[in-house]
């Protein structure tokens, strides 16, 4: 049960991000996740929405780049362990994380991160043979 | 077809007897009718009758650039202005404007060239001819204009700008062949793609690109895009506008109508001549013009001439694709640098658009130059390691081509703004005080 991730290619400019969060708030599109990873240059702003399709349209409509693709949305015990429990699970299948951000918690207290992972139905089976929560889209909202 | 066999197809004997015939003509009504050039000669040593052969082009002075602006507006007019018919200028990129006129004689000289070109492109009388360059005082639009008409076809004078506009005229109209600058062709095959109409879907068969250098990734995105044949057109304002030279079927250089105009290739530091297939300074004489002649006019284009024979039957000689200006080369950090050498890097790499903005500048005393170039459309970027990728293939494939550094930014698709006559590549920052 992956969920579509939407990535926005950002020049790093004074004012170009809140260029983006201004179009995104426009067009009422909220953020339940988000995160950015960048260089000195760049930036790609990663972030979960409720229609990723429309609005990478939207944004694309305004001149930045937006993809989606697929993340697992993993629920977390909050504890200590919480996080190892699940790398381990998949390092013992050999499967490699390429990234990993938090968000909201989830009804029970616990924390839900999203999660980009080699070969991701591979990880979501492991995962699931493990017990682990994972989440949709409409899960997701608050 | 062929539209003047007698003199695209003369044997090298007469073409010759031609040009000699001419260029004396040429240099004695120059040296009787502008006192500037009379003087240049005389200072040279030189009088009219001391031109015996074709070779003897050499003893005479060149006329620059500078020339054209030290005596702007009208310093070079060979003829009052009741006997010229047109005004004709080019944008000096410094400067003031070069203003040429032009006589009846040689506004039909002009079409006689661009209707040879439209015929090399397979043109004819039942065709329909969209001209997409701008009209008016560049000689674009209504150079090919003239042509279209001296061979007959139906004219579309759409000039520059509202691509969605030229689109629909194109489809609507059935436009056969395009004429306007190859970057402007680009913007419309990149308009056609976004509109989801197939190549299939226009009529259009062969377009004639010009009046900027162009290379062949971009030819062959252009025809790619348009389904069509492209042809190159060269020419200048000061030699008479476009038409001086096109390719033919071959694709195998630009034939020059040298009964018209006489080329030479010089060293452009020495200003010797250099032989055919050697790449130098592109020089013309013109060898008909009566409005404002031009006698070894230095083009600043660089490119080199080929003899051999043409597979399409016609023996005029042929010049090469234009690789580099004089003018637009950039010297940075000491190395010659050409915006084209860039445009070849960026087009062998699929992830990129051909906008592209060189950035030069100076911090200190060391020269920097910078590439801003747009990702394409429809890429997935999700990866701060695809980018780095990128940036790292990219600047690996300029440095090997300029021997210099030069750094990589990407842009989003469709950031840089579009082109709909000559793109301006090149920002220099620098100043020299």
């Amino acid at each position: 049960m992956a969920v579509k991730q939407l990535s926005i290619f950002v020049e790093n400019e004074t004012g170009r991000l809140a260029n983006l969060t201004q179009i995104l708030a426009d067009h009422g599109i909220d953020l339940n996740a988000a995160t950015i990873a960048e260089t000195g240059e760049y930036g790609i702003l990663r972030c979960i929405v409720q229609n990723p399709e429309e609005a990478a349209k939207v944004l694309a409509k305004e001149g930045f780049m937006a993809s989606t693709s697929d993340v697992l949305a993993v629920s977390i015990d909050n504890r200590p362990g919480g996080l190892n429990r699940i790398l381990q699970a998949l390092a013992g299948a050999g499967i490699g994380v390429k990234y990993i951000y938090s968000t909201i918690q989830d009804a029970k207290g616990g924390a839900v991160i999203m999660m980009k992972t080699e070969d991701p139905e591979r990880a979501e089976r492991i995962l699931k043979e493990n017990g682990v929560d994972l989440y949709d889209i409409g899960e997701l909202k608050q | 077809m062929i539209w003047n066999k007698e003199m695209e197809c003369a044997d090298r004997e007469t073409m010759c007897a031609v040009q000699l015939e001419r260029l004396q003509a040429t240099v004695k009504y120059e040296y009787e009718h502008v006192p500037y050039y009379a003087a240049k000669m005389d200072k040279a040593g030189v009088k009219p009758e001391d031109i015996r052969t074709l070779e003897d082009i050499a003893l005479l002075p060149f006329i620059t650039k500078e020339d054209l602006a030290d005596n702007y507006p009208s310093g070079l007019f060979a003829q009052p202005m009741e006997n010229i018919v047109r005004i004709q200028s080019s944008s000096g990129t410094t400067g003031k404007p070069k203003i040429i006129g032009y006589t009846e004689g040689d506004m039909a000289d002009w079409a006689e060239s661009v209707a040879r070109g439209l015929t090399m492109c397979g043109a004819g009388k039942n065709d329909v001819i969209h001209i997409a360059y701008g009209y008016g005082l560049f000689t674009g639009g209504l150079g090919a204009h003239a042509g279209a008409e001296a061979i007959g076809a139906t004219v579309l004078p759409m000039s520059t700008g509202n691509t969605a506009r030229q689109i629909m005229f194109m489809q609507d109209m059935k436009s056969d062949v395009l004429c306007c600058t190859p970057s402007y062709a680009l913007t419309i095959a990149e308009a056609v793609e976004k509109a989801g109409i197939r190549p299939e879907d226009l009529r259009l068969r062969a377009g004639l690109f010009g009046a900027e250098p162009w290379t062949q990734s971009m030819r062959d995105k252009i025809e790619k895009g348009l389904g069509i044949r492209a042809h190159d057109i060269y020419g200048l304002t000061e030699i008479t506008g476009p038409g001086v030279s096109t390719s033919c079927e071959e694709n195998c250089g630009m034939h020059i109508q040298e009964d018209l105009f006489y080329p030479e290739i010089i060293d452009p530091e020495t200003l010797k001549p250099l032989p055919a297939g050697e790449s130098g300074e592109l020089v013309f004489t013109t060898l008909n013009k009566r409005g404002v002649p031009m006698i070894r006019y230095r083009t600043r284009d660089i490119c080199y001439l080929m003899d051999e024979k043409c597979e399409c039957g016609r023996t005029t000689v042929r010049m090469s694709r234009v690789f580099g200006r004089t003018d637009d080369m950039l010297i940075v950090k000491g190395v010659n640098v050409f915006p084209s050498q860039v445009e070849t890097v960026i087009a062998e790499f699929d992830e990129l658009t051909l906008n592209y903005k060189l950035l030069v500048d100076r911090k200190g005393a060391s020269d920097t130059i910078e590439l801003m170039v747009e990702f394409a459309e429809g890429l997935i970027i999700d990866d701060i390691e695809f980018v780095e990728n990128m940036r790292k293939r990219v600047e690996h494939a300029l440095r090997e081509i300029l021997q210099i550094g030069c750094k990589v930014r990407f842009l989003n698709a469709g950031a840089l703004p579009r082109s709909e006559g000559k793109a301006v590549r090149v920002e220099d920052r620098r100043r020299f005080e």
